[in-house]
Parts: structure tokens; sequence; C-alpha cells
């Protein structure tokens, strides 16, 4: 259905002014000095365009730092949850085995487990083993995906069993079966797995928040909220800087994946 | 299929299932056994019965987190489902324009909450902030957005919507790829107007698409935290404590591991209700 000519101009104008609006407000913002924030803050354009916000924030937090934390923390994660999903999306969909049932049963129960339900416990069991604080107290309660485990099985369940006879047959083990053979012929799967790890987990507020107290591990989203919280008074050209360097990679990413993430978000609901 | 050896699936498995048992499931029986304790970290825990679910009651603190949560989710999924639809009918048609703004539309969903709670946080200051400032320009005066008790939680809502409409576009504009254009043609021929076609044709062929979107982004709220932490911190007077962040503050403010855990209790057995509601609907989806 076509909606009216008129009406449909009318959303798009709408759309387009409220979503692309803040996003100019906010590189606009990062243009400024604190004195034209201040005094004309409501002029569209800074008198003279200036990236001293991006230096400011650069001099006085460790940027780099935060922006290398937080990507190879979101590599990490994406990577190991497509190594370990893949053997056992593979286990679940083609081998026979005692127990299969209950494993797929509890692959499932996971699926409904949020990080905001388990996180308490969590926090007390990596506190108890010396990982507050720590990379691996970021990455390992990730590294397996109940949701990945489960669109590998799904996935592979399309796969013939005689491609996989052939390639034994050839004398190929089934770890090579497997990330050989297997993942290639799957690729948007694991791609699919790799656009929304990623993402989520560059974007993450609240594992980061819980886990780390210290610069060292802490990761971009929450170093340019505190950024605020630390920040004296109104200093939003400072804050809105920190916020362009947080979403550029991200929307950078959307802008060159955007058709596979489109069609990972709508098929998977995440 | 036969596995290569015996024990070839249980180590294919055992990473997985170790990493989901430790981190997800595991911690539910921890949670529960704690919830009957009373510890703040420091001292000894103290067995203390069901007290903390009672304290929590009494106090009105579990009910207070509901109804916050519940008032949130169902503007927010409301609020964006019905934009998302408006936007899909608006935006489903040929051109460079059309996809650009669906673009900036969905950007949204996947830029980090923190940018975005941040940004509006900025646009809606009382006194500098851009939404205010042109509040006052035609003549009205700005309401105090964030800090007064009656409004906080809406806008927190609001804030919400701009984030997650992108999401329900994208699902929408699947679902009306899907209605064949055959459809649309005969109803005009046999003298339908635009909107007999949207009830008769388009939104029947569209539930589906709604009830998912709907069951997501349901969850999706009901898990809300990062807005809340940055934007409000729960207040003004509690009026935007959802349920993550009433949990939040239990442990990490209070340091009231007990209760903490009495409220993971509840919450979860919330959030199991609303997933399994889920899948029964994605799985008539799938049969569909």
């Amino acid at each position: 259905m076509k909606l009216g000519a008129g009406l449909a101009r009318l959303l798009s104008s709408l759309a387009a002014l409220f979503w692309v609006g803040p996003y100019l407000w906010m590189v606009i913002t990062s243009l400024k000095t604190l004195p034209e924030l201040l005094h004309s803050p409501l002029s569209p354009l800074p008198a003279t365009l200036t990236l001293s916000a991006y230096r400011d924030v650069w001099l006085t937090v460790p940027m780099g730092r935060y922006l290398l934390n937080t990507a190879v923390m979101a590599l990490l994660i994406a990577l190991l949850q497509i190594t370990l999903a893949l053997p056992a999306g593979f286990a679940l969909a083609k081998l026979h085995f005692v127990g299969k049932k209950v494993a797929f049963a509890l692959v499932l129960l996971c699926l409904l487990i949020p990080a905001q339900v388990t996180f308490v416990p969590v926090f007390l069991l990596l506190g108890q083993a010396g990982l507050v604080n720590t990379m691996a107290g970021l990455v390992v309660p990730f590294g397996a995906s109940a949701l990945g485990t489960f669109l590998v099985r799904q996935a592979l369940l399309s796969v013939p069993d005689d491609l996989i006879e052939a390639a034994r047959l050839d004398g190929a083990s089934d770890v090579y079966i497997v990330y050989a053979l297997l993942a290639p012929i799957l690729r948007p799967t694991p791609a699919a797995l790799f656009l929304l790890s990623f993402v989520f987990h560059w974007n993450d507020y609240f594992w980061p928040l819980v886990m780390t107290t210290d610069d060292r591990v802490r990761t971009i989203p929450l170093a340019i909220a505190l950024l605020r919280e630390q920040g004296t008074g109104v200093r939003w050209h400072l804050v809105m800087a920190g916020n362009v360097i947080l979403s550029a990679p991200i929307l950078l990413v959307f802008a060159l994946t955007q058709k596979h993430l489109i069609r990972a978000v709508t098929a998977k609901g995440f | 299929m036969k596995p290569g050896h015996r024990a070839e699936p249980y180590w294919m498995l055992a990473p997985t299932l170790g990493i989901l048992g430790l981190f997800f499931l595991y911690p539910l029986f921890v949670a529960v056994q704690k919830s009957l304790y009373s510890w703040d970290l420091l001292t000894p825990a103290k067995y203390v019965g069901f007290s903390n679910y009672q304290i929590l009651w009494e106090r009105g603190e579990l009910w207070r987190a509901f109804r916050n949560t519940l008032v949130y989710s169902a503007v927010v999924v409301a609020g964006s489902m019905f934009l998302g639809l408006a936007f899909a009918l608006a935006l489903d048609r040929p051109g460079r324009v059309a996809a650009f703004v669906r673009s900036a539309v969905f950007s949204a969903y996947v830029v980090s909450w923190v940018a975005v709670a941040l940004l509006f946080m900025w646009l809606l200051d009382t006194d500098v902030g851009l939404v205010s400032r042109l509040v006052r320009l035609v003549g009205l005066s700005p309401k105090n957005w964030l800090g007064d008790p009656n409004i906080a939680l809406y806008t927190l809502a609001a804030v919400s919507i701009w984030k997650i409409t992108g999401y329900a576009m994208i699902v929408f504009l699947a679902g009306l790829q899907d209605i064949p254009p055959v459809l649309h043609e005969a109803a005009s021929l046999d003298g339908a107007g635009s909107f007999a076609r949207f009830s008769r044709i388009t939104w029947p062929l569209l539930r589906p698409s709604a009830t998912f979107v709907g069951t997501t982004s349901l969850i999706i709220s009901f898990q809300a935290f990062d807005v809340v932490r940055i934007m409000t911190q729960g207040g003004p007077v509690h009026a935007t404590e959802l349920f993550v962040y009433a949990i939040y503050e239990q442990i990490f403010m209070n340091l009231r591991v007990g209760r903490a855990s009495a409220m993971v209790v509840v919450f979860s057995a919330l959030v199991f209700g609303l997933t399994a509601l889920q899948l029964r609907v994605w799985r008539g989806r799938e049969t569909a």
C-alpha cells in the first residue's frame, strides 16, 4: 500500500528532521568552543569551525587506550563466539549422541536469560576469581553465544549429510570439516553473528560498568559517560566530541554492511 | 550421523555448555540461594529466610520497580510501533531520499544507548538545550524534562522511542515487501479506497510482523538500564527507577546482596514469562 503522496512526504520530512537533526546538532556542538556554547548556543554554525574539543578530549583522557580496549574486547568476543558456536552447532545438528536433547534444551534455555538477570551472581563469582578489572572478566562471560549456537545449528540442518560423509571418506577430520568445509558454506550465518556481536559489545555499557573501575580496561561507552559525570558544568562540546568518537566507528560499520546487518536484525530480532 | 569418535560431540559442546552453564544457568541458582541471606559483601552472610522478599514488598520497592518498568515499556512499545509503521508506509518507495531517511532512522538503533542518552541530555538541558531554547522561542516555558517527577519517566520513554523506532520500521518494511502488489491492484480495480486497502489487506498481512516487533521490543524495554543510569539515576524521587536499575542500586550503592538477589529472582520470573510468550510468537511466525 502507498500512502497518499502528501502524507508520505510529510512523514518523510518529519523523520528526516527528527532523526538527522539530533545527529547534526551533535556534530555542530562538537565543533564549537565553550564561550560560543554559552553565548550563542542557538547559532547553527560556529563562527569558526574548530577541532579543539576533540583535541581536549584526546589530551584529558586516554582515548586511544579506551578505543583499543573496546575494539579488542568486541573482536575477541565476536571471534570466540563464532569459534565455539561452529563445533557446538555442528554436534547439535549433525551428530547422534546420548544427551543431545538435554544439551539442545540447555542452549535454548540460555537464549531466555539476559546479562541483566545474571549480573549480580556473575559479578560475585568473578570477584572471587580475581577477574574484576581484567579483559578476561569482560570477555569470558560472553565467550559462548546461545543465539550463535542456535543459528549455526539451524543453518547446518539444511546442509546435506552426504557432503560431510564424502569429506570423511577423503580422510578429513571433523574439526577440519567444521572450520574449513562448513564454515565457508555457512558464511552468511557467522557473518551475521559477527556483526550483531561486535556492534552489541562495542556499544555495551552495562557489563563494563559492572566489571571495571580502572582506566586500564575501561571501554569507550563508559569513558564518554564519565566525561559528562566528571565534567564541571556545561562543557557539552567535549561530551559531544566524545559522542562522535564513540558513534563514528559503529556508523561506519553500519554504512558498509547495512544490507547484512538489516537482514540479521529483521530475522532474529536483535 | 555417527560421530567420528564417541567422545567427539561432548568436547565439541563442552566449551559452549561450560560457559553458558557457568554464566547463565548457575547464576540463577546462586541468586535464589543468596536471596535468602542478608549480606553486605564485607561481613559474613546471615540466613534470613524470606524476609528480603517481604521487606521489598512491604516497602513498595518491588511494586514501584514493576510499575515504572511497565509504564515505560508500554509507552515505548506503543510509540515505537506506531511511528515505525507510519514511517515504513511512508518510506516504502524507491529513490535515494527515501533510502537515506530509512538509514537515518534505523541508524539510531545501531548506535550506542550511551551516545543517544548523552545527546538527548544536551538537547533537553533546561537552560541551554536546543529543545528548551526552541520552546522558549515560540513563547512557551520549557519543562524540566528530566527533573520533574511527573515527566521524567515519559522523557526517558520518548528518548527510547527515538532509539528503537528504526527497528520497528525495518521489520515492518520487510513485512510490506512480502505483500504481493497484485492484491492492492485488484482491490483498487474493485474500487477499494486507500483506507479500505490498509485495513483489509496491509494490516492483516502485517500482523505477524507486528506481533514479532511487539514482543521483541517489550523484552528490550523491560531490560532498559543505560538511559536510566545516564540520564536520571532513577530519580527524581525514584520516579524513573526501572527494574534493572533498582537491582543495580541495591548491590552497588546499598551493598545489599540479598535484596538485590531477591529482586533478580522476581525479575527473572517476569523475563522468563515474557520470553516464553515471545518464543510462542516466533514459532507461530515460522509455521505461518
